[in-house]
């Protein structure tokens, strides 16, 4: 009589790499819909665009590549790359782009590089970025919140913006960011960096009706949700705390120091917080476990580096946000961060 | 006293980094007294249950034995022996299947038992500090008396090691899921166990015995919170639930603070460690003289109807085991069954039933593939970091597993594979289900035989130029003889001038000179006769 043989452990803790996918993903549902309260339906036009876009292009890699193709799709790493793109750029861009920018990421910085876990760079990022350097204008339209704006757009007009670039009315995108003072609005960040250049103090930038009471009518409650999802994600020990607490250290210390020394020049340190990705990409990007560093200890360097070069680029750089370039920044320096902070292995001198 | 030793005195329990909390599942087993398995109408006895050398055969087909009668002998080479579970016939030695994780065989002496149980004569021993030192290691290692709780490794050598010491830890932890034959001994036990480490402690020329018991057995806690009162010596540390908290490196790590140096000995930080079962096994040897010929085995899992402690004669198979705890294996569902000698995160699976029992079975699991799900297919990492979380050893068990892959050996020893304990915690958490320990075991394997390769190729080496250095020696040799030989003739012939007798030399000038005369005398006479030619 024979039995199986196994290696042990015979165990398992039983969480796959598709639950984890899955968590991930569903975490990032307060979001969406924070981002759908303020900003319209085209976020989800956007997402379904970009996980159709995944799927396909997932399934030819895998094809070329020869690999059996349900082994890709049945990880779900893709389902989040493709989410964490559609929810970063701007909801009523038009189709072509967040079809470009999600083939990219899949393309090339997954499969080129020999897959999953094998990427150096955040594919959803590299993509971002890869959208915002060749697109500018239509990478930083966003659509002004729902309640700033003289015409609201309706579920068919989305669709029509998004795959015609002109809703039934034949207003285009550009008219529709016009706010109820007849000027376009750009997005917090923008707009507070456009006039910080143009000379303005704080104060006045701050007048704006696109700042509402806390960071950005909209912006402060979409990074409101995203930071609860991600706080559901570290409760559920699907990230740890250090990359997301490195991040938000790393950018909170600089900008308020910088605030305190020029308190009319600088962006708010809340503003740092509650606007633009901040807490999308501390919570959901930055930890994108692939391309982060592996130790505990690594992972706090890699937030805190993330963190700085987020505040350096808002504050000097020529892009109203950064966390995509600040991600790919660290992603290079993960080689580096993983040497230094190698733990060291019991019985060779480390302390208990 | 320094501040550490202070801690350590005041029972500060510190932390190790990573582990796992797999659930643990003792209750199914822990709950009834160690029942007494009916003896088997086979034995099958391997000559080698430890680490180490084996001992000599000193019996042959056709013997009959006593229970605890020795079958090997300690003789030249300090080897532990093996002794008859029961009284029987020996009815045949020689290889058989033994429990190991490769299926390997080995010298196994297969005893027919004749069912009366008849007990060699053993020599109980009423005061043991009348012997010394020496004495009762052997009579440790005579009883056969192996580590109980992992590797095997021979107690009398462990505790003949000369050099000082801290603490005695006796590591009642049992942190194995599933597993509770520690838990049950402790319970039913803890005078002999307590009497054991008095001994050990004694041999040892200790001080102090920590005993450590996970926070999971409040009535083994209990048992030895009742006794240790009288025992100044004896102190009790209970340490958090978490696998493997009962690893040697961790539990020292745990009760001291200290980390075992790699590829040192806890005795390089002054402490030695035994398993409670070793410690009853001890005392067992020294008070009444018995050998170690049987154990306390947990039979467990879904698919055994009475799972339980067992008292289980050392070579009773697995089969015979399964057979009385209710294990009706199903034909057509054989083939996903497991059975797996040990715990779950450390124990190996079984080919088939005829393995027997041996010093260092602990456990018998035989789960439903629904209570532990066989390992599903191996995904690509995803560099998650779960594995390095909860890494004991703090190694980079993602970074390892790409380097084992890849070959590259050199990688992997500067990544200290071999600090690794094979625990599992890494591949328990693997969300990409890598079965991470197998490559590590594969690599490690590999880097052995390579190693061990390389030291032959290096004998060889040394042997070839050790042949060539010796021939040109000779020949050096043969040619300074041959030199004193003729620089010695020399000497006697010019000894021989000396003393006036025929220099063999002279001759040959003499002989050289007459020739020289004769020619000159030779043209002479011719230049004579031609001027007297001219003359006329
Ligand atoms: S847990 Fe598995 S998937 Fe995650 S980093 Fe370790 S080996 Fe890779
Ligand atoms: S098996 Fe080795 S690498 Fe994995 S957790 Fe245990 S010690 Fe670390």
């Amino acid at each position: 009589m024979t039995f199986k043989i196994a290696a042990s452990p015979h165990t398992h803790q039983r969480r796959t790499t598709q639950q984890v996918m899955r968590w991930v993903y569903l975490a990032l549902i307060p979001g969406v819909l924070a981002q759908t309260y303020f900003f319209g339906f085209g976020v989800y036009i956007q997402l379904a665009l970009a996980l159709l876009t995944a799927w396909v292009a997932e399934g030819l890699c895998m094809r070329m590549r020869g690999r059996p193709i349900g082994h890709a799709w049945q990880d779900h790493t893709a389902i989040v790359t493709a989410v964490l793109l559609a929810v970063s750029i701007p909801a009523l861009a038009p189709w072509w782009i967040i079809v470009m920018g999600t083939a990219f990421a899949i393309v090339v910085v997954k499969h080129v590089y020999g897959g999953v876990g094998q990427n150096l760079f955040n594919p959803a990022m590299a993509g971002y970025v890869l959208l915002l350097v060749s697109f500018p204008v239509q990478m930083t339209s966003w659509p002004i919140p729902a309640e700033l704006a003289q015409i609201q757009v309706s579920i068919t007009d989305t669709l029509n913006l998004i795959f015609t670039g002109f809703t039934s009315a034949g207003y285009n995108l550009e008219q529709l960011r016009m706010g109820i003072d007849g000027m376009t609005m750009a997005t917090p960040l923008d707009s507070l960096r456009n006039d910080l250049n143009h000379q303005l103090t704080l104060t006045e930038a701050l007048t704006k009706p696109v700042f509402g009471d806390i960071a950005g009518i909209g912006w402060a409650w979409v990074n409101l949700a995203f930071l609860a999802g991600g706080l559901v994600l570290i409760k559920q020990k699907i990230i740890s705390w250090h990359i997301p607490g490195g991040m938000l250290v790393g950018l909170l210390v600089p900008a308020a120091i910088y605030w305190l020394f020029n308190p009319d020049q600088a962006i708010t340190p809340m503003l740092h917080l509650l606007s633009g990705a901040t807490m999308l990409g501390a919570f959901f990007i930055a930890t994108d476990p692939v391309t982060a560093a592996t130790s505990n200890k690594g992972r706090w360097v890699f937030g805190l580096l993330v963190g700085f070069i987020v505040f350096a680029i808002r504050t000097w750089g020529g892009y109203p946000d950064a966390v995509a370039f600040a991600v790919l920044l660290a992603n290079m320096c993960v080689p580096v961060i993983d040497r230094y902070t190698q733990p060291i292995a019991y019985g060779h001198g480390g302390r208990s | 006293m320094s501040a550490a030793t202070k801690a350590i005195e005041a029972g500060h329990i510190w932390t190790f980094p990573g582990g796992i909390h797999p659930p643990e599942r003792k209750d199914r087993s822990n709950t009834t007294p160690i029942e007494v398995l009916p003896l088997a109408k086979q034995f099958i006895v391997p000559i080698k249950q430890h680490s180490g050398p084996v001992g000599d055969l000193m019996v042959t087909v056709g013997d009959t034995v006593k229970a605890g009668q020795p079958l090997t002998q300690v003789g030249i080479n300090n080897a532990l022996p093996v002794h008859a579970p029961t009284s029987g016939t020996v009815s045949a030695i020689g290889p058989g299947r033994i429990a190991h994780p490769s299926g390997l065989t080995d010298t196994v002496i297969t005893i027919d038992a004749d069912g009366n149980d008849e007990f060699y004569s053993f020599a109980p021993l009423a005061d043991y500090t009348s012997l010394s030192r020496a004495e009762l290691l052997d009579r440790i290692r005579q009883a056969g008396v192996a580590g109980l709780g992992g590797a095997g490794f021979p107690t009398a050598q462990k505790l003949a090691l000369q050099r000082p010491l801290d603490y005695l830890i006796i590591n009642g932890v049992e942190c194995e899921p599933y597993i509770s034959a520690d838990d049950r001994l402790m319970r039913e036990h803890a005078q002999t166990i307590i009497d054991g480490t008095e001994i050990l402690l004694h041999i040892a020329g200790c001080e102090k015995a920590l005993i450590a018991i996970e926070a999971n057995k409040p009535e083994a806690i209990a048992a030895f919170e009742a006794l240790l009162p009288n025992y100044p010596q004896l102190a009790l540390r209970v340490v958090p639930t978490k696998y493997p908290s009962g690893g040697e490196k961790q539990l020292i790590q745990l009760l001291t603070g200290r980390q075992v140096p790699s590829r040192g000995l806890p005795i390089d930080v002054g402490l030695v460690m035994q398993n409670v079962g070793t410690a009853y096994a001890v005392a067992q040897a020294i008070l009444n003289g018995k050998p170690l010929i049987e154990r306390v085995v947990t039979v467990t899992g879904d698919n055994i109807a009475k799972p339980g402690n067992y008292w289980v004669r050392i070579g009773t198979t697995v089969a015979e085991l399964l057979n009385h705890c209710g294990f009706e294996p199903v034909a057509d569902s054989k083939q996903e069954q497991r059975v797996i000698m040990g715990g779950p995160m450390m124990g190996f699976t079984l080919p088939d039933l005829d393995v027997p029992v041996v010093k260092i079975t602990n456990c018998i699991l035989v789960p439903s593939n629904q209570e532990l799900a066989p390992a599903a297919e191996e995904m690509n990492c995803i560099r998650c970091g779960a594995c390095a979380d909860v890494c004991p050893a703090q190694l980079l068990p993602q970074q390892m597993q790409w380097l084992a892959k890849a070959k590259d050996y050199d990688g992997l020893e500067q990544q200290n594979l071999f600090d690794c304990i094979e625990c599992g915690a890494c591949a328990y958490v693997c969300p990409s289900e890598i079965p991470l320990v197998h490559y590590y075991r594969k690599a490690k394997a590999e880097i052995r035989n390579i190693a061990r390769e390389k030291a032959k190729a290096e004998v060889a080496r040394e042997r070839f130029e050790a042949r060539q250095e010796r021939l040109e020696r000779e020949k050096q040799e043969r040619l300074e003889r041959h030199r004193k030989a003729a620089e010695a003739r020399k000497k006697a012939q010019a000894e021989a001038v000396a003393q006036g007798g025929d220099n063999p030399q002279d001759a040959v000038q003499a002989a050289i000179a007459r020739a020289k005369a004769r020619k000159a005398a030779q043209a002479a006479a011719a230049a004579k006769q031609n001027q007297e030619g001219d003359d006329e």
